[in-house]
């Protein structure tokens, strides 16, 4: 979706401002809210492409004004709420009042913290051989969709360069709006940054991403 | 919204008023412990792992061993995610993780436009800058403008090349190894090595500033 997350590129919000021994959490609330959406992740609650776009649907206004951990704890309980584990009406009461679907890999509990601190592997096997080598010339496709995406706005319709290939990858576009994995080749794309920004561009810039297939097209 | 959320200050809070954001998180998390979907002592576990032992001195050791090995920096570059855990020196790194090795001729520096997206197992949890909208719409665009922000000055003919984490490959930069380190213990090497210099965002620090 074209929403306020997709920054790149975009003016005006000012200096970068680093905080000198800034700690992990600035308030009590920060862990729990991180905590909740690792364990609910791990077990198969939510998923990390469809807790991303839990974030970027929030209203522009409350995305831009709220911290980073308000973005995840709004979107987590509004997923919980839409995907019916967690009623509207519990939310408001503060306590459960009814019985939830179980998580597909059941209770979070101390046996699974080891397994949360290394992420898992998003390495699916192909469908298909890769469309692209590193060298290949290629375009960013121009697409808009208001669902889920990885392609951001500022390189769409640009063309770049292929540079590796990173395997095949579960496509977030499909597992963010629980319609399955649909793996895809990943490639490192790089572009000129005078492809990117026109004539003021820094002239020793190059930027890349990294894009799935159907992101691309041959030139 | 509530507006008790300050990213620059840490002040100690009156727990007599709990905001509105610490009212609903409090409420949530009793739901699903309710509901048998957690444990809470699981969820302790996660942050204490997360403010105790995984952090940017996992990154720095694996620079550090880089600077000083030259077959492990081969490999790092060529698979770090295979690299590093055949170190075994800290709990498993996942996969596709992308080590980007800075030059005299180039300058890497790592972004997440659309969201937030960082190597955890090396360097811990994003800082609130890497995660905001100042360093995620600059970064792709005027990175020398962003390195200013940090009091980084590189020559005007460094090649800048940006990564935009865009999907579950995740990058680490290896800064160069300082001048007048030789013989240095990778010990002493890694506290050379700063987080924002793994990020892009940052040089290590030279000999002279360890001993201030």
């Amino acid at each position: 979706m074209n929403g306020v997350h997709d920054m790149g590129g975009m003016d005006g919000f000012g200096k970068v401002e680093p905080e000198a021994n800034e700690p992990t959490f600035h308030e009590r609330w920060e862990g729990r809210v991180m905590a909740m959406v690792r364990a609910m992740g791990a077990n198969g609650g939510v998923n990390i492409d469809s807790q991303r776009f839990a974030r970027e649907s929030l209203p522009p206004e409350v995305y831009l004004a709220s911290s980073y951990y308000q973005k995840w704890f709004l979107a987590i309980e509004n997923q919980l709420v839409e995907h019916k584990m967690v009623g509207a009406d519990e939310v408001e009461a503060g306590h459960s009042l009814h019985t939830s679907p179980p998580l597909l890999r059941g209770p979070f509990t101390l046996d699974d913290v080891k397994r949360c601190a290394t992420r898992g592997s998003f390495a699916r096997e192909p469908q298909s051989p890769a469309a692209f080598k590193p060298g290949d010339k290629v375009r960013a496709r121009n697409i808009n969709p208001v669902t889920h995406t990885r392609l951001p706005r500022y390189v769409r319709g640009h063309v770049g360069t292929v540079e590796r290939i990173n395997g095949c990858h579960v496509f977030p576009d499909s597992n963010a709006h629980g319609k399955g994995d649909h793996p895809q080749w990943l490639y490192t794309v790089v572009f000129d940054a005078h492809e990117l920004w026109g004539d003021d561009a820094d002239p020793t810039l190059k930027v890349s991403i990294d894009a799935f297939e159907p992101y691309l097209e041959r030139l | 919204m509530a507006h008790d959320h300050d990213h620059h200050h840490h002040h100690d809070h009156d727990h007599s008023e709990l905001s509105e954001t610490q009212l609903r998180v409090r409420a949530l998390e009793t739901i699903l412990t309710e509901k048998g979907y957690v444990d809470p002592k699981a969820l302790d576990a996660i942050v204490e792992m997360y403010e105790t032992k995984i952090g940017p001195r996992n990154g720095a050791a694996v620079v550090a061993k880089a600077w000083t090995d030259p077959a492990f920096k081969q490999a790092l570059l060529a698979d770090a995610t295979k690299a590093i855990n055949a170190l075994g020196h800290f709990a498993r790194t996942g996969d596709h993780l992308i080590a980007v090795e800075n030059t005299p001729q180039r300058h890497n520096m790592v972004v997440c436009t659309l969201c937030s997206c960082y190597p955890w197992e090396m360097l811990g949890l994003p800082p609130v800058w890497y995660k905001a909208a100042p360093y995620r719409s600059r970064a792709v665009k005027d990175p020398r403008g962003v390195l200013a922000d940090f009091g980084v000055t590189l020559a005007k003919d460094t090649e800048i090349r940006v990564w935009d984490s865009t999907a579950e490959t995740r990058f680490l930069v290896l800064p160069m190894r300082p001048a007048g380190t030789e013989g240095w213990s990778e010990d002493k090497l890694a506290e050379l090595v700063t987080r924002d210099s793994m990020i892009g965002t940052g040089l290590p620090k030279a000999p002279a500033e360890l001993k201030r």
